[in-house]
């Protein structure tokens, strides 16, 4: 069976700083995938090459057996591949159903057209307000997002992803700047995901990442140090001293 | 239990309906959208003496509804849209005095293509940059065009420009009158017709796009939306609207100058639209004609000082309208009608 998504020697630098060195991942099809590291290993721009945002230097990207990696962002979200962003990408001064109604419009090709009204089209008012009903936005319908609370703001990110109907889909720290009093509505709802679609996800909370992947892959310096199922990172020596060792000593300066 | 659940799915689906009646509804045109117009016709009657200078206003109007497609809407901020005015400007003076073409309306749709192709071909040179890069090339493009217009002077008639144009009886019967007012009555059905077609790309699911470009570029990228062919072909549209609007100024003036590819000309059409409000359609209407009468009633009081008067509008417009004078109105309106739930 082809992957969902694979990549392939995957290498890019900035300068004379090799951000991502050949990185080799695979997601089967309903994978649960976490990808961890400490902070700067790359995390970001591993998912900024894959949904085309960042064009590597060499190596492949393949989308269902389908070499994607000459492909532009916007080819490559029609075909499937779904992202939300570390730091909320949203059109701030439009209302929540908007947004979605936005994202099924370009989905679907509507907004080729230049002379039917966008109001005109019941079905993709409908399915925008279903979108809005499973994550529980429908009260804010129609606020602007920019008069939202961030942890909303959030879940809307997530809403338009959905909307995009992927097939593969990349979170980059969905719960990223919540008050841990509103994460888990995040966290809910990337726990009852569509199990067919296939997800990684990029978390620093290790309680996240315990309960949500099923495998993981660690990232330092821009390589993939390790990859195997939450049980064996969490035994692995290696990982807690170059990472999780590392998040204890931040918790320590923290507290 | 079961009559509170009832309840709650009542409730969630008149919130559905609401929010759905929202999107429904907001295309269809309102009574207050035919204030402009009534104004335009009462002005006909008001002024019959000033018909000429009503002709400018309304060419002016249609020169800031295409620029408010591409900066209001789709957030492109140019300053070379004069380019576009230019050449649909000359399309018909060339065409009226080289060619002795001076049928009228063939006259604007050839404008109108003319205009288009330039647009489509420098927007999609131009429309990979954004900023400042973007503001110096379309400042170039319509330096260049007017460079060119001055090179072949033997065509273009250089900066004396093409004086003396004749143009034939509008559909072969009303001709051209002392006052101005057949053309007047002209460029008003030509604004009408136009205002008909922007205004519905404006609501159409394209335009919608245009917005969603404007609020956040890297999000439409992510959504898979082609981004440059959708800023490409709305930039095509508004060329060929300034088009329309340079070919109707040739036709009620009957003459053209290499001016109107001035940088001025470019300029004074984007704080036309910022004075009025940019995205909002209407703002043109507003911002021209404020801008135009005002301009008229400075220059008579102070030949020499008028453009202090503009000066100081457009000064206290940008520290106390920040979303221009229809902003105004649409936060009074907001105001009352709070008032009125409170």
């Amino acid at each position: 069976m082809t992957a969902a998504l694979q990549v392939e020697g995957l290498n890019r630098s900035f300068g004379a700083l090799p951000v991502t060195r050949d990185v080799n991942l695979a997601l089967e099809r309903g994978a649960r995938r976490a990808l961890i590291g400490p902070n700067g290993a790359g995390k970001t721009t591993l998912v900024n090459l894959i949904t085309g945002a960042l064009r590597p230097h060499s190596g492949r990207v393949l989308l269902d057996g389908e070499d994607i990696t000459r492909l532009s962002q916007a080819d490559r979200a029609r075909r499937g591949l779904a992202r939300t962003f570390q730091i909320n990408q949203l059109f701030r001064g439009l209302t929540v159903l908007e947004n979605l109604c936005m994202t099924i419009g370009e989905r679907d090709g509507h907004c080729n057209n230049l002379w039917r009204s966008a109001g005109s089209r019941r079905v993709v008012i409908d399915e925008a307000l279903d979108h809005l009903d499973s994550l529980r936005l429908t009260d804010d319908a129609l606020k602007l997002v920019r008069e939202l609370p961030y942890g909303r703001q959030r879940l809307v990110e997530i809403a338009i992803a959905l909307a995009q109907k992927p097939r593969v889909l990349l979170l980059d720290e969905p719960a990223a700047g919540v008050p841990s009093s509103e994460s888990h509505l995040i966290l809910d709802v990337v726990a009852a995901l569509d199990p067919d679609i296939a997800v990684l996800i990029i978390e620093h909370d290790m309680d996240v990442v315990f309960r949500f992947a099923k495998e993981i892959t660690v990232l330092v310096q821009g390589a993939v140090f390790t990859q195997g199922t939450p049980n064996e990172i969490m035994n692995n020596e290696q990982v807690r001293a170059v990472y999780l060792g590392q998040e204890r000593h931040r918790g320590g300066h923290h507290g | 239990m079961a009559a509170s659940d009832t309840m709650v799915t009542a409730d969630r689906s008149s919130t559905r309906e609401r929010a759905a009646g929202y999107l429904l509804r907001r295309h269809r045109f309102r009574a207050a959208e035919a204030l402009p117009w009534l104004i335009a016709i009462a002005a006909f009657f008001l002024f019959p003496d000033r018909m000429t200078f009503g002709s400018q206003v309304l060419v002016m109007v249609m020169f800031a509804l295409s620029l408010d497609l591409i900066l209001g809407y789709a957030g492109i901020v140019t300053l070379g849209h004069a380019a576009f005015f230019g050449v649909g400007a000359y399309t018909v003076g060339l065409a009226a005095a080289r060619l002795q073409w001076t049928e009228p309306i063939s006259g604007l749709f050839a404008a109108a293509i003319a205009a288009g192709i330039v647009g489509f071909i420098t927007g999609w040179f131009l429309l990979r940059y954004r900023g400042l890069t973007l503001l110096m090339l379309t400042l170039a493009t319509a330096i260049m065009l007017q460079e060119t217009g001055n090179l072949r002077s033997d065509i273009s008639g250089g900066y004396d420009g093409l004086p003396g144009l004749t143009f034939k009886p509008l559909l072969g019967v009303f001709d051209y009158d002392l006052y101005g007012h057949t053309y007047y009555l002209y460029a008003l059905a030509v604004l009408a017709v136009v205002f008909y077609f922007v205004r519905r790309i404006v609501y159409s699911p394209f335009g919608q796009a245009l917005t969603g470009i404007r609020e956040n570029v890297r999000r439409m990228h992510a959504i898979g939306s082609p981004v440059h062919w959708r800023l490409v072909t709305v930039y095509t549209i508004a060329a060929a609207v300034a088009g329309v609007a340079g070919a109707l100024f040739t036709q009620t003036n009957a003459y053209v100058t290499l001016t109107v590819f001035d940088f001025d000309n470019s300029a004074k059409v984007m704080v036309m639209l910022i004075l009025g409000g940019t995205g909002r359609l209407y703002g043109a209407f507003v911002g021209a004609t404020v801008y135009m009468v005002l301009e008229d009633y400075f220059s008579k009081l102070s030949p020499t000082f008028w453009q202090f008067g503009i000066g100081l509008v457009l000064v206290l417009a940008v520290l106390f309208a920040r979303r221009g004078l229809l902003g105004i109105f649409e936060s009074i309106g907001q105001y009352i009608s709070e008032r009125k739930k409170s």
